[in-house]
């Protein structure tokens, strides 16, 4: 199966099992996760993940709200984009 | 590879620089229903317009979500009414008019454009019908917008049409006057109307058009001006690099959804209009961009150059950005709906004449501007004959939507709602052009040599 790569981003105060709720909801939606990177700015929790949405049978839009859901009762801001709008912004 | 870096600068752009698609237009030919029957005509030009823009709506939304950006309109432009109608049994076109606007209901678009004639050299039957129909049509719809074009650098200027264009804003404010004057603000008097525009209410899809077609308009006044604020005291070789990276990244974001769209209604893509459209929304101004190049109140002495610069590396920048470039593309100067230009006309820096002047270098013309309620009919076709005279020497595309509003002054402020603003009225000259405007005939078209 063609890849379709996403981008989500997690932005919010830094807390115990972030990467792991996140990571569990995405399995739980057959999101492959692909690559991660993580840091902490002025104690701001800053994440990008690269996934594979491929396998998701979840509309994206659901997905998308689950995520953001999870996010606002810890205090995170959490998003999912395709890949390609980044691509078409930054590379040429 | 994507650095972190990257991914937050476009969040940032979208979530704090209001950066945005402006709009996604579906431009529809409506030259295959034509009949002499005007209900049969009517009923064509429905269907034809449900048909093709079913999913508009839909596959927009669909696009927002899956990649993170606001698309704030989806609109339709149509064929010319008056060229579709100009054959049918009626002398009233207002039903036509009431059909695009049920139809734009039906597919959820928050504009229809196209009520629209073109008569820059004369009057064919169905742009004399048209015209007639226009104060009425625009009181009792809500999604259509009309244009007119009186005016090309080929044809010259018809002064005729200019004449009965300012009667008709006049008519058209009357017959709104309880919405502040509302339909003049769906009303676009054009020299040089270009067939791909996505813009309203200037929009309507050209006979050179394919069948249907995507144009896209993209934006994005909020991230140049943030992009300026780290370039202070630096000269303006800077600036224009600045602007140009920036134009580049924000077409490039258009071209992909418009490529996405395309792909997704199985229309073909048109072009994408490099325009840097501004929103009431604080810092999201034309007029700011400006002020930070370093000029106390825009319309100071100063302006009309920062304008041209901005304008030119908006298109440099875009232009390599994208397969096809068309529409507008430039940047707009609608007073009421950039929160910067409000203030400064309110403060009295920027004045009728200088936007005017603003004009001859940038995308449209006078753009969203009320005037005093008792302003002659004249006086607005003297406007527009000024400003159709600088798009008809310059071969560039001009404009005039102004609105006369009923019972207002200078000093008063009309709100209009949502992206359509509120503007302050702005002095007019009270001098009479009557006697010019009486003439009538047409202005001949200019010299493209010898150019001083």
């Amino acid at each position: 199966m063609e890849p379709i790569k996403a981008i989500v981003t997690v932005l919010g105060q830094d807390q115990v099992g972030i990467i792991a709720g996140v990571c569990n909801l995405l399995a739980a939606e057959q999101v492959n996760v692909l690559d991660i990177s993580q840091t902490i700015l002025q104690g701001y929790f800053t994440m990008m993940m690269v996934v594979d949405v491929a396998a998701c049978a979840t509309p994206f839009d659901e997905l998308s709200q689950q995520l953001r859901t999870f996010g606002e009762g810890r205090g995170l801001v959490i998003r999912i984009q395709r890949e390609d709008i980044f691509d078409a912004m930054h590379k040429i | 590879m994507l650095s972190r870096n990257n991914i937050f600068e476009t969040i940032e752009m979208i979530d704090k620089q209001h950066l945005d698609i402006r709009t996604i237009t579906m431009g529809i030919s409506l030259l295959d229903c034509v009949s002499e029957d005007a209900a049969r005509c009517s009923e064509r030009i429905y269907d034809k317009i449900c048909r093709r823009a079913e999913h508009l709506v839909r596959v927009g939304e669909e696009i927002e979500s899956e990649f993170g950006i606001p698309i704030v309109n989806k609109r339709i432009s149509v064929t010319p009414i008056a060229l579709v109608a100009g054959g049918c049994d009626t002398e009233d076109f207002v039903p036509f008019a009431v059909t695009l606007d049920e139809a734009a209901k039906n597919c959820g678009v928050n504009f229809i454009g196209g009520f629209s004639a073109l008569v820059h050299k004369g009057f064919a039957r169905g742009d004399e019908l048209l015209l007639r129909a226009i104060p009425q049509a625009l009181a009792q719809t809500n999604f259509v917008c009309s244009s007119v074009n009186v005016a090309s650098t080929r044809a010259g200027i018809n002064m005729d049409a200019v004449a009965r264009m300012g009667r008709i804003i006049k008519e058209t404010a009357r017959l709104t006057a309880d919405r502040d004057g509302l339909g003049c603000a769906k009303l676009v008097v054009f020299c040089n109307a270009v067939e791909d525009n996505p813009f309203m209410a200037g929009a309507f899809h050209g006979v050179g058009e394919a069948d249907s077609v995507i144009n896209v308009g993209v934006s994005g006044p909020g991230v140049v001006y943030h992009a300026l604020q780290r370039c202070k005291g630096k000269p303006f070789d800077t600036v224009a690099e600045t602007i140009k990276k920036t134009a580049f990244q924000v077409t490039r974001m258009g071209q992909m959804v418009a490529s996405e769209a395309s792909r997704r209604l199985g229309t073909p893509f048109g072009i994408v209009d490099l325009s840097l459209a501004p929103t009431p929304a604080r810092g999201d101004s034309v007029a700011r961009i400006l002020e930070e190049m370093g000029l106390e109140v825009c319309g100071t002495h100063g302006t009309t150059a920062a304008l041209a610069l901005l304008n030119d590396a908006v298109k440099k920048g875009g232009v390599m950005a994208s397969g096809h470039v068309g529409g507008l593309s430039g940047a707009f100067i609608p007073v009421s709906e950039d929160e910067g230009m409000i203030a400064a006309a309110q403060s009295g820096v920027l004045a009728l004449d200088k936007l005017e002047a603003m004009t001859c270098v940038c995308s449209v013309g006078l753009d969203m501007i009320a005037v005093p309620g008792d302003t002659p009919a004249e006086t607005l076709s003297a406007i527009i004959a000024d400003e159709a005279a600088i798009g008809m020497v310059n071969s560039k595309t001009t404009a005039v939507r102004v609105i006369p509003v009923a019972g207002k002054d200078v000093g008063d402020t009309v709100e209009l709602g949502g992206l359509l603003g509120s503007a302050p009225v702005m002095p007019v000259h009270r001098e009479s052009a009557a006697v010019f405007v009486a003439r009538g005939g047409r202005i001949p078209a200019p010299l493209q040599s010898l150019k001083n």
